[in-house]
């Protein structure tokens, strides 16, 4: 269209020129703050750091690197994730088979959706008073357990999305040959769908990897590497803010170099799902 | 049918089984809804016992110490920070929203959003380290002069101390954080409106943005306004990266550069050491129980909307 100084092609213009204001803020800040992880973490992150727990005098800025809130994370949201996908798989496969667009079935999405909205710091104190009326103490096993129930709804709602995509014709076809639904469910839906649940599992695990304050009481903070379910377990998230509010800065680099390494994880996470989901796609039926 | 062989039967048998397991499972989200808002309710009873809601609403002390449970402050500071957020945030979001859905090429769509992805993904300790390192000295040396130099003589805009630990810290750090949200949820309320109605419109010659005025609005209106509440929702229970930039002195705020207090901040950094106070641990899960109320409400209002523009369901 011909610009015309009309009012309807000025008002045009100054829309087209606000949304490339916007596009670009959003654009800047996210480069702003991956450039502030970088540029302040680069430097602190030493092999050291992620080679070795803290030793005696690390909180005055003395030997010792992160290992231990590395592991801590990666067992907190590895252990969350396979737990929440115990239910969350057989949930999502039967929403789709089952329950299908039923008023039960969206009733369940809602309750999902629901749930997701759940503050993490409100799953963090259920999780801690159930623990005080269980006798347990701020615990892996304890960390585990709320992580799961905060991934639980991210991962069901997100396979819910993929599976709903799946074709068809596809499903009919085996209900056509006499299989039921549970085989439906197991022997098509699942392999035909598996990159878009692999991809729900890795965003489930990133969503629970950088959670900070569900399991601020509930897995507690600890120098040791973690050993033992019942015993205390460190996260990246909590090693930021931690080492952050300390008045030292070779203590405060340490939390720079957490959050590089709690960045990168959250990177690699995300784009391995992305790949993984053009990798193996090839393998389904379209 | 009387097909009656052993297979048969036993397949009957087995999807019998099945349906009664998935009926079991899918109540497994309502349950965990309800028993959540229970166990808060019930360890946050006693404190309900011993002073009227109103008091605990409405009383602007805090000092456990001496058995003054007031949540003003708190309830504020939560509330002045969301506001400011999502005030900062909605206009970029939608504006970028509507740039996706409606003026961007295919092409340049699949750039941006795992872009808008990545930005969510991060946690949100990241967005406080940066809050601390960028944010904070940008509010403090840059942005409170220049309004108190300039402004200073409207109480919003009043500095009452030296520092950018302030509400406009914190509101900026959740209005970044909720961007890629709102702009998702946006983005898919305006894809599915029908495509013949922006034909339709840009044929009798209107302008893209008469057509996004006049004709796009009027189908998506409903579910960007869920949209924006959902994403406020969002910021309301938003912990970590709030607690770390916005100063956390339980007073009521009357300016964006006053620190505040919210209420995750408020569970988050008093959790440890409640045990030893009387009703300080029923005060601090009664906390938690209001943030979930609210939460539970906006949530389940705003679905309901969105599930009902897109005709289908949504996050």
């Amino acid at each position: 269209m011909k610009f015309r100084w009309q009012r309807r092609h000025v008002g045009e213009a100054l829309a087209k020129l606000l949304m490339f204001l916007s596009l670009g803020l959003v654009f800047a800040s996210l480069v702003m703050i991956l450039w502030t992880v970088l540029s302040k973490g680069l430097p602190a992150l030493t092999w050291q750091m992620v080679s070795q727990a803290p030793k005696g005098g690390f909180y005055l800025g003395k030997e010792g690197g992160i290992l231990n809130a590395i592991l801590g994370s990666l067992y907190l949201a590895g252990g969350g994730t396979l737990l929440a996908l115990l239910f969350s798989l057989p949930l999502a496969l039967s929403l789709e088979t089952y329950l299908g667009n039923s008023r039960w079935g969206n009733g369940v999405r809602l309750a999902l959706d629901v749930l997701w909205g759940i503050p993490s710091i409100v799953y963090g104190a259920f999780g801690f008073t159930l623990m005080l009326a269980l006798g347990m103490r701020a615990s892996l096993l304890g960390g585990i357990l709320v992580l799961a129930l905060l991934e639980l709804p991210i991962m069901t709602r997100a396979m819910d999305e993929v599976i709903r995509r799946m074709p068809r014709d596809l499903e009919l076809a085996a209900l056509a040959l006499g299989s039921n639904k549970r085989e439906v469910a197991v022997h098509v839906i699942l392999r035909q769908m598996l990159p878009g649940i692999v991809t729900a599992i890795l965003l489930a695990f990133g969503r629970g990897i950088g959670d900070a304050a569900s399991v601020l009481f509930t897995a507690g903070y600890t120098d040791h590497l973690p050993t033992s379910l019942m015993r205390p377990a460190a996260s990246l998230p909590l090693a930021v803010f931690f080492q952050l509010g300390t008045p030292f800065p070779e203590v405060q680099q340490r939390a720079y170099a957490a959050a590089l390494i709690l960045t990168i994880i959250v990177l690699v996470v995300s784009l391995s799902s992305r790949w993984l989901a053009a990798r193996f796609g090839r393998f389904t039926v379209r | 049918m009387t097909d009656s062989s052993p297979a048969l039967t036993r397949r009957q048998a087995q999807e019998k089984t099945t349906r009664r397991a998935v009926f079991v499972l899918s109540l497994l989200p309502l349950v965990l809804i309800l028993f959540v808002t229970v166990a808060l309710a019930a360890r946050a009873w006693p404190i309900l016992g011993q002073y009227s809601l109103w008091d605990l609403l409405g009383g602007i002390e805090w000092r456990p110490m001496r058995g003054q449970f007031g949540f003003l402050p708190f309830i504020a500071g939560t509330l002045w920070v969301t506001t400011v957020g999502v005030l900062l945030a909605v206009p970029p979001c939608l504006l970028t929203a509507l740039y996706l859905s409606e003026y961007a090429r295919p092409s340049v769509r699949a750039i941006l959003k795992p872009v808008f992805d990545l930005l969510a993904a991060l946690p949100s300790v990241v967005y406080g380290v940066w809050g601390v390192l960028v944010v904070v000295p940008f509010v403090g040396d840059v942005l409170r002069p220049f309004f108190h130099q300039h402004l200073g003589w409207i109480p919003l805009f009043a500095s009452s101390q030296p520092t950018g630990y302030s509400i406009l810290s914190g509101g900026i750090v959740l209005a970044v954080m909720i961007a890629p949200f709102i702009i998702a949820v946006t983005y898919e309320v305006l894809m599915t409106a029908p495509q013949d109605w922006r034909l339709g419109s840009l044929g009798l010659g209107a302008t893209r943005w008469q057509t996004i005025r006049y004709v796009l609005f009027r189908h998506s209106l409903p579910g960007i306004i869920a949209g924006v509440v959902l994403g406020t929702s969002r910021a309301f229970g938003e912990t970590m990266a709030v607690l770390m930039v916005v100063g956390n002195v339980p007073t009521l705020p009357t300016s964006i550069f006053d620190p505040a207090y919210p209420l995750p901040a408020l569970i988050a950094n008093n959790y440890g050491e409640m045990m030893s106070v009387p009703l300080y641990d029923a005060a601090l899960l009664g906390a938690a129980l209001l943030l979930l109320v609210i939460v539970l409400i906006f949530n389940i209002a705003s679905t309901l909307v969105l599930q009902r523009v897109m005709g289908r369901r949504w996050v």
